[in-house]
C-alpha cells in the first residue's frame, strides 16, 4: 500500500518501540481507522478540547492563586482597592489579573473555556439524544456522559467560588442556604463542608482541593473511558449511501482525523483565546472582597447554573413544619426536582425506551430526529422545561430590559414550566409528522424541479424529478420503530404472555404502540423515487428528467 | 465479562480463542519498516480520490501562508510578554490585548492552516470498514465462563468459607477508615443547632453593656435622635465584630425609620425605638442579604430569588419562595442615645434547617403563657 521506505529514524523508533510493547498490532488495527462525517459529531470535541484548555490555563493559574481565607491587607497594583483589608484568596486573584503579565488572559480564557465545556457537553448530550446514538450497544458511553456532565457542574461550582469576591460569595451563600435546608443531614453537611458556621476559614481551601485535584481526576479517568469506549465500539454514523448498520464509511484517523481533529482544537483554543482577550469575564476587581452582609443587585451565576436559580426564584413560599423539625420546601423542591428530572430521566432514558420498544438490537446508523417523533418531543419538552427555569434565572434581568413587572415573570413562569413543555411537545410531535411526510412526499413524488411544462391539452403542470441519489439514501436510512406486540414473549399462538398480562405489561403495551411502529410510511404505494409527475396523465418520465440535467 | 474490548478492529486474521485479557500476539517483523518497493507517488486505492496537483498546490501554498502568519504572531506573543507590562486598568488591558491578539492569531492560523491541508492537499476519503457485533461468539463466552469458575476453584475461595469470611471482615473497617478519617473536617463541637440560634447580638460587651449597632463600612455608632428622617435604612454591624465574617453570616441588620403610624400590628413595637426597627438582613430563603429597600412600599427586597418582605408589617413576606418573615431585632438606646441590641434575635435567622422547628410560633406560644400570668 505505501510507496516510499519508512525513514531511517522513524522505523528504528518504532521499531525499539514495537520490539517492546507490540505496538505495530495495534497501529496495523488502528492507523486508518475510519471515522464517519458529520458537523454534529464535533460538538462533544467542544468539550473535549475545552477540558483540555481548562488543565492547561488552570495549572497556570494554580501557580499564582492562594486558596486561603486569611486576612490580609491588599497591597498589588489595583488603586481602587489598596488598603482594603480581603481574604488572601481575593488578593491572589487580583495578582493574578495585576500583577501576572497574561494573568488576566489566562483568567478569562480558564473562565470562557469553563462555559465551552459545559455548553459542548449539553450540544453534544442533545445530538446524542435526538438521534438516539444512546442506543444499544452505547448505553454505557451515555451513562458516563451524563456524570460528566453533573460533575461538570460540580467542577464549575467549585471554581467559581475561588476568587471570593463578592459574586462569587453570593453563590457559595446560596449554595450554603440549600445544603442547610436538607432534612435530617443537613446542618451535619454544612458544618462538615464549611468546618463550622458560614462561611468560616475552610472552605476555600477545601473546594480547591476538590476543584484542581478530585474532580478533575474523575472526569479525566471518565472522559478517557469515554474515548475509548467510542474508539473500541466505533463511531455513529448517519444514514446514507452505501452506509449500513455493519459498516463504517469516512475518513481515516491516519491522516485526514488526526489532522482535522488537530485543528479544529486550534480553533477552540483559538476561539477561546479571542474571547479571553476580547470578552470581559467575571472583572473581580470591579465586586469588591467577599462580606456575607453585601451583595451587589443583578447577580447572576454562569450560565449553565442559571436553571437552578431560577427554579429557586420561581418556586412559591412553602415550609412544613413537624413534630419540631422543618422542611423548607421551597429549597428543597426547586434546587433537588429539576435537577434530579434532568439528569435522572437523561441516565434512565436508553434502558426506558429499550423497554418500551422491546428493541435489544445494536444501532450503529443513527436516527434523524424526526424519524422518532416521540423522543423528540421529549427531548423538546425538557429542552422547554429547562429552558424556562434558565430563563427565569434572569427575571430580574428580563423585568428590567422590557420594563415589565418583576412579579409577573415569576407568576408567567410558574405556569409556563407545566404549560410550556407540554405545547413544545405536541408541537415538536406535529412537526415531526410533517417532515416525515415531506421525506414521503420526496421519496414518493420527487423534488419540485422549478420547470413549468404545458400538457398537450392544455394544463400546466410541474415537472418533479428523482431526489438527488445521496439525499434520498440518508431519508431511506429511517427504520420503523420495533413495537412490543401483545406476543411479547415472542410466542406465535398471539396469545398474550404472563408477564404482558399484568397491568404493568399492558402498559407497555400501549406506551410501546404510541411510541413505536411506523407512523408515515415513506413509500405510500405510489411506487419507487423514479421522478414522476404529480399527475397521472403523464407518461414520458425520461423526456421531462431531460429538461433538467 | 465478556465484552470483547479488542477484537473488534482486527477482522479475519484475529486468532480465535484468544484468552479475554491477554497481550495481542506480538508482531514478527519490525514496526513501519518491513516493506521496501520504492517508488515516489502516492498509491491509488479504492475510496480515496486524489486531489488535482493544481489543488494541492494552491492548498500547499495556503497553508504555508496561515503557518507563517502564525509563526509570526507566536513570535509576536513574546514579544509582548517583554513588552508590555501589567500594573494598572490600562496598563494590563494593552498587555491582555497585546498577548491574547497574536495568541489567538497564532492558534487560528494553525487552525486555518491544518484546515486548508486536510481539505486542499490531502485525498476526498470515503473508505468502508466492517463493523462486528460487540458481543463475542459463544465459544468464547463459554471459555471465559469455564475459565473464570475454574480459577474460583483452584483459588479456594468458594469452598473455603473461613478464608473467605475472614478477608471480608479484614476488609470492613478499612473501608470504614476514610470516612472516619473526615471526621474533623467538621467543628470539634456537636450541636450544631445551637449554634445556628444565637447571635452575636445576644452577648453583652466586654464591660457588660448591651452591644451597640454600627453603620456598616464606617463603624460609628448610630445616635437614635441622628437617625430621623422617615423612609431611611442602614445597614448595620455588630460592635466588635464589624470585619468578623462568621459572625456578620448571622448578624448583619437593616435599621428602617418610620413614622410610627406607618407601623402595622406585624411589628413589635417594644423591639423598635421611636418608629427605629432592626430587621436582620439575612434572608430566610437561602441566607442572602436581603439588601434593597423601596421606601414607598416598604418593601425589602432580596436581589437573589426576590423574596419580598414587608417593613412595616414585620417584614412579613410579601413576594417570593422565602417561607418566614425576617426576624425582628429587640432595640433601644442607651444613656448616650446610641442604639444598642437589648437582647438576640428571639428565633433563628437565615435560612431554614432541619431541626430549626418553628420557632416563631414557640415564641407566641411563650408570648400568650406570659401574658395570661400577669
Amino acid at each position: 500500500m505505501s510507496t516510499q521506505p519508512v525513514p531511517k529514524p522513524v522505523a528504528g523508533a518504532s521499531g525499539f518501540v514495537d520490539d517492546r510493547i507490540g505496538a505495530g498490532n495495534f497501529l496495523r488495527r488502528n492507523l486508518r481507522k475510519i471515522f464517519p462525517d458529520h458537523w454534529s459529531f464535533l460538538l462533544g470535541e467542544i468539550a473535549l478540547y475545552s477540558f483540555i484548555i481548562l488543565l492547561l490555563t488552570g495549572t497556570f493559574l494554580t501557580f499564582f492563586f492562594k486558596p486561603s481565607m486569611g486576612h490580609v491587607e491588599y497591597t498589588g497594583s489595583y488603586g481602587p482597592l489598596q488598603g482594603v483589608m480581603m481574604s488572601e484568596a481575593y488578593a491572589s486573584s487580583l495578582g493574578i489579573s495585576f500583577d501576572v503579565r497574561g494573568g488576566l488572559l489566562m483568567r478569562q480564557m480558564h473562565h470562557w473555556a469553563a462555559l465551552l465545556f459545559i455548553g459542548g457537553m449539553m450540544v453534544h448530550a442533545l445530538r446524542v439524544f435526538f438521534t438516539g446514538a444512546y442506543r444499544k450497544p452505547r448505553e454505557l458511553n451515555w451513562i458516563i456522559g451524563v456524570l460528566l456532565l453533573t460533575l461538570a457542574l460540580a467542577e464549575g461550582l467549585t471554581g467559581y467560588s475561588l476568587p471570593d469576591d463578592l459574586l462569587s460569595g453570593a453563590g457559595l451563600r446560596i449554595t450554603e442556604g440549600v445544603a442547610i435546608s436538607l432534612p435530617l443531614v443537613g446542618t451535619w453537611i454544612t458544618f462538615f463542608l464549611f468546618g463550622g458556621e458560614y462561611p468560616g476559614e475552610d472552605v476555600i481551601s477545601r473546594f480547591y482541593s476538590l476543584h484542581i485535584l478530585l474532580i478533575p481526576g474523575i472526569l479525566l479517568a471518565l472522559i478517557s473511558a469515554h474515548m475509548i469506549l467510542m474508539w473500541v465500539q466505533k463511531h455513529t454514523q448517519m444514514p446514507g449511501k452505501g452506509r449500513t448498520n455493519e459498516n463504517v464509511v469516512g475518513a481515516p484517523f491516519y491522516p485526514a482525523f488526526m489532522v482535522k481533529a488537530g485543528a479544529y482544537f486550534m480553533f477552540t483554543f483559538g476561539v477561546i483565546a479571542l474571547l479571553g482577550t476580547f470578552a470581559q469575564i467575571n472583572p473581580i476587581w470591579l465586586f469588591g472582597p467577599y462580606t456575607p452582609a453585601d451583595i451587589s443587585a443583578g447577580s447572576q451565576p454562569d450560565f449553565y447554573m442559571g436553571f437552578l436559580e431560577g427554579s429557586l426564584r420561581l418556586m412559591p413560599a412553602w415550609e412544613i413544619n413537624v413534630l419540631g423539625f422543618t422542611l423548607p420546601m421551597s429549597v428543597l423542591i426547586p434546587a433537588l426536582v429539576p435537577m434530579g428530572i434532568v439528569m435522572t430521566g437523561l441516565a434512565l432514558y436508553p434502558f426506558i425506551e429499550q423497554w418500551v420498544t422491546g428493541d435489544r438490537r445494536e444501532h450503529h446508523i443513527v436516527d434523524r430526529p424526526r424519524n422518532n417523533p416521540h423522543r423528540t418531543s421529549i427531548g423538546m419538552a425538557a429542552i422547554t422545561f429547562y429552558g424556562v427555569l434558565w430563563l427565569l434565572g434572569a427575571n430580574d434581568e428580563i423585568s428590567s430590559v422590557f420594563h415589565v413587572s418583576l412579579n409577573w415573570t415569576t407568576y408567567v413562569g410558574r405556569v409556563l414550566i407545566f404549560v410550556g413543555p407540554a405545547i413544545a411537545y405536541y408541537v415538536t410531535y406535529r412537526i415531526c409528522l410533517g417532515l416525515q411526510r415531506a421525506d414521503a412526499a420526496v421519496i414518493g413524488h420527487g423534488v419540485e424541479s422549478g420547470v413549468i411544462k404545458r400538457l398537450p391539452h392544455g394544463e400546466y403542470i410541474e415537472v418533479h424529478v428523482s431526489p438527488n441519489e445521496a439525499i434520498e439514501a440518508h431519508m431511506r436510512g429511517k427504520e420503523p420503530i420495533p413495537v412490543v406486540t401483545g406476543g411479547g414473549g415472542g410466542d406465535d399462538d398471539g396469545i398474550p404472555s404472563k408477564a404482558m398480562r399484568s397491568p404493568l405489561g399492558k402498559l407497555r403495551t400501549k406506551m410501546s404502540a404510541a411510541y413505536g411502529g411506523e407512523k408515515i410510511p415513506l413509500d405510500d404505494g405510489h411506487g419507487h423515487g423514479e421522478g414522476h409527475e404529480e399527475h397521472t396523465a403523464v407518461g414520458q418520465g425520461g423526456d421531462e428528467k431531460s429538461l433538467t440535467h | 465479562m465478556t465484552e470483547n474490548n479488542h477484537g473488534i478492529e482486527q477482522p479475519e486474521e484475529r486468532v480465535p480463542r484468544r484468552v479475554i485479557g491477554t497481550p495481542p500476539p506480538a508482531a514478527s517483523t519490525s514496526l513501519l519498516g518491513a516493506e521496501e518497493h520504492p517508488s515516489t507517488e502516492v498509491v491509488q486505492v479504492p475510496g480515496v480520490t486524489l486531489q488535482d496537483e493544481a489543488t494541492a498546490k494552491k492548498g500547499e501554498k495556503y497553508a504555508a501562508l496561515c503557518f507563517l502568519v502564525a509563526f509570526l504572531a507566536g513570535i509576536g506573543f513574546v514579544v509582548s510578554y517583554v513588552v508590555f507590562q501589567v500594573g494598572d486598568i490600562e496598563k494590563t488591558q494593552v498587555s491582555n490585548l497585546a498577548l491574547g491578539g497574536t495568541l489567538t492569531l497564532a492558534l487560528l492560523g494553525l487552525a486555518a492552516g491544518m484546515v486548508t491541508w486536510v481539505r486542499l492537499v490531502m485525498p476526498k476519503y470515503n473508505l468502508v470498514q466492517e463493523r462486528h457485533p460487540m458481543a463475542s461468539d459463544t465459544e468464547t463466552r463459554s471459555y471465559v465462563g469455564e475459565t473464570f469458575m475454574q480459577g474460583a476453584a483452584e483459588s479456594g475461595i468458594t469452598k473455603r468459607p473461613l478464608l473467605r469470611r475472614t478477608l471480608l471482615a479484614a476488609a470492613a473497617p478499612l473501608g470504614l477508615a476514610p470516612l472516619v478519617l473526615l471526621r474533623d473536617l467538621g467543628p470539634s463541637y456537636k450541636d450544631f443547632p445551637a449554634k445556628l440560634r444565637h447571635t452575636v447580638w445576644g452577648e453583652k460587651t466586654k464591660d457588660g453593656k448591651h452591644r451597640k449597632l454600627l453603620v456598616e463600612g464606617s463603624g460609628s455608632p448610630i445616635r437614635a435622635a441622628d437617625f430621623n428622617s422617615p423612609g431611611g435604612i442602614l445597614s448595620v454591624v455588630p460592635e466588635g465584630y464589624e470585619h468578623d465574617l462568621n459572625a456578620l453570616a448571622k448578624a448583619t441588620l437593616i435599621l428602617i425609620k418610620f413614622r410610627p403610624e406607618e407601623l402595622k400590628p406585624g411589628t413589635n413595637l417594644n423591639w423598635t425605638h421611636d418608629g427605629i426597627v432592626a430587621y436582620s438582613k439575612i434572608c430566610t430563603h437561602v441566607g442572602c442579604p436581603a439588601a434593597l429597600y423601596e421606601q414607598t412600599t416598604h418593601h425589602i427586597l432580596c436581589p437573589c430569588h426576590q423574596s419580598t418582605f414587608d417593613a412595616a408589617d414585620g417584614a412579613k413576606v410579601v413576594f417570593g419562595p422565602a417561607a418566614r418573615p425576617l426576624p425582628q431585632l429587640p432595640i433601644a438606646v442607651d444613656e448616650e442615645g446610641y442604639l444598642v441590641a437589648t437582647a438576640d434575635f428571639p428565633v433563628p435567622v437565615g435560612p431554614s434547617f432541619w431541626e430549626r422547628g418553628d420557632a416563631e410560633a414557640e415564641v407566641r406560644e411563650a408570648e400568650v403563657q406570659k401574658g395570661a400570668q400577669s
